[in-house]
């Protein structure tokens, strides 16, 4: 059964944008080890020429007409940002 | 319970009153998040002077609050979307103002939907409408309550795993996920996109058939709905039912296994055979589940990250660490191992073993359904192994908790619609209830069958 180490843990945080605290990392690499130790199981299954499914009704290239139509006003959307400035949304320097 | 009919041609703002105090009165079952009186009261004063009118006029109703809706936050009961105001209404909700119906409230879940129990909610678990002491089921726990508890006729929920049928078998009430495609998904805060389906809590398979009906169809908002077919589905021919061998086992729950058979019984009397069947396939659904769809979400996750909406972590210095730290704030920890999840079985070295193993895994169930339907109209099961635990009894334990799921996934995974109809209580009280899954496209002729046998 796969272990899943202290290190790999932080590598997944890292991956998922997760800034875990200390406290945190413990409890989520146990619970990591147990769930990919469950899901696992699944590679004991011959899967052998069968082709994924991603989508299961069959739908590709839905498209709708292309014409112009009211979106949601500016404003309303940069009300729900934590921080504005200059009508944008204002973030920590970049660089 | 009450009906949808009892609420047609009463004054609406009577309807809205009754219902919220109803909602007040539930309020140590913690079920609801919020209430949206001042707009459900103006629009219930527009209902009584006509200027709204519909199938469903005067009906109050609550969702699910990961629904976008007007009149109260859309929080997810997570604390990275606490205070957000929703700049648009769902789909789903729309159509169902435009024919008179009222929102209420909002309803309690598992944090983003993760969870099947809505203990993992930021604002605290839903209790069983039957039973203060055990879980609400979820992740739409709270919308089972509202509706088991009378406050509303119906409510909405969402179903990816098993949302809507989990809560409804343990609080005693009709739930359906419908064909994956069937109902818009616009403005519903999004889990697994491959499998996440709307549907609705109702006290009878015929409310959850109206109610469905007038949500389904195509929108241009949600590219993966299909063309309306709510009232165009060839009827039950064959008069034939599966009863799936791999949900009668022992590990089963003695009193659910029952409660199945006994339905069975009924749906002889309706004029089906009913014949054990193979689902061989079930034994590896929950391992998929929880492959695919923590990858999925582990995606759909990624926009919470404090710039543009939802919760900012404060000081921070870089945006590194302000994406870091207002994600890990904002999320609950079970969203932490889900994401987590879906970062490792999609990462380099990893993702053949894992994701695409499960999605042609997946394939291999598609076609056990699609062959067990050549010669079956429904397949019958229980739709949870138990009836609801104890609240805490599973917390600690996360594959405990999603052992729960095992029988909800196929369904999900497949795309089919499943409905969640009341089978009667244990001995102690608890309600147990049975699933029927149907072919592509037949959720209406579930929710008949399920009305045929409620006349039993």
């Amino acid at each position: 059964m796969i272990t899943i180490s202290t290190s790999d843990i932080q590598h997944l945080a890292s991956l998922s944008s997760l800034a875990l605290t200390d406290d945190e990392t413990d409890g989520l690499r146990q619970d990591l080890e147990n769930i990919i130790g469950y899901i696992e199981q699944l590679g004991e299954l011959d899967v052998s020429g069968v082709e994924p499914t991603y989508q299961v009704t069959g739908l590709s290239n839905v498209w709708r007409e292309d014409e112009v139509q009211a979106g949601i006003p500016v404003e309303k959307l940069l009300d729900l940002a934590p921080e504005k400035q200059n009508n944008q949304v204002k973030v920590p320097q970049v660089l | 319970m009450s009906k949808i009919s009892d609420f047609i041609g009463k004054s609406a703002v009577e309807n809205v009153k009754e219902a919220l105090r109803r909602a007040r009165e539930i309020e140590e079952y913690n079920a609801l998040l919020s209430l949206t009186e001042e707009r459900a009261l103006e629009r219930a004063a527009k209902v009584d002077t006509g200027e709204i009118s519909g199938r469903l006029v005067g009906v109050p109703f609550v969702v699910k609050d990961n629904f976008l809706a007007f009149g109260a936050p859309t929080t997810a009961a997570s604390k990275m979307l606490e205070n957000f105001n929703a700049p648009l209404q769902a789909t789903a909700v729309e159509k169902l103002e435009a024919e008179g119906a009222i929102c209420i409230g909002k309803a309690n879940l598992d944090a983003f939907a993760h969870g099947g129990s809505t203990e993992n909610s930021a604002f605290g678990p839903t209790k069983n409408a039957a039973d203060k002491t055990r879980v609400a089921g979820g992740s739409s726990g709270g919308s089972a309550v509202v509706t088991a508890l009378d406050v509303v006729p119906f409510a909405l929920g969402t179903d990816t795993g098993g949302s809507i049928r989990q809560p409804a078998s343990f609080n005693g009430v009709v739930g359906i996920k419908p064909t994956y495609g069937a109902v818009s998904r616009y403005g519903v805060v999004a889990m697994a996109s491959s499998t996440d389906t709307i549907g609705c809590f109702a006290t009878n398979a015929e409310d959850a058939d109206l109610v469905m009906e007038i949500m389904t169809g195509r929108d241009d908002k949600d590219m993966t709905t299909l063309p309306d077919f709510w009232n165009n589905q060839p009827e039950f021919a064959k008069k034939r039912i599966g009863l799936v061998k791999q949900c009668m086992t022992d590990d089963v729950d003695a009193e659910v296994r029952q409660k199945t058979l006994d339905y069975a019984e009924k749906l002889k009397q309706l004029g089906y055979e009913i014949e054990e069947v193979d689902l061989s396939m079930m034994q590896h659904s929950l391992a998929m589940y929880y492959i695919i769809v923590p990858a999925e979400l582990s995606s759909n996750l990624a926009r919470y990250d404090g710039v543009r909406y939802g919760h900012r972590a404060a000081e921070v210095k870089t945006l590194a660490e302000l994406y870091g730290r207002s994600r890990n704030e904002g999320f609950m920890t079970e969203n932490k191992r889900r994401i987590m999840i879906g970062s490792f079985v999609l990462s380099s070295g990893f993702f053949d073993a894992y994701y695409m193993q499960a999605q042609k895994a997946r394939t291999l169930l598609i076609d056990e359904f699609k062959k067990l339907f050549t010669e079956y109209d429904a397949l019958l099961m229980p739709v949870a192994p138990t009836p609801a635990f104890k609240i805490g009894e599973n917390a600690s334990d996360p594959i405990k908790m999603y052992l729960a799921d095992i029988m909800t996934v196929p369904a999900s995974l497949a795309g089919l619609p499943a409905v969640a109809a009341p089978a009667g209580n244990s001995d102690e009280g608890l309600p147990i209830g049975v699933q029927l899954i149907g072919d592509y496209k037949s959720d209406k002729n579930l929710l008949k069958l399920v009305s045929e046998v409620e006349k039993i």
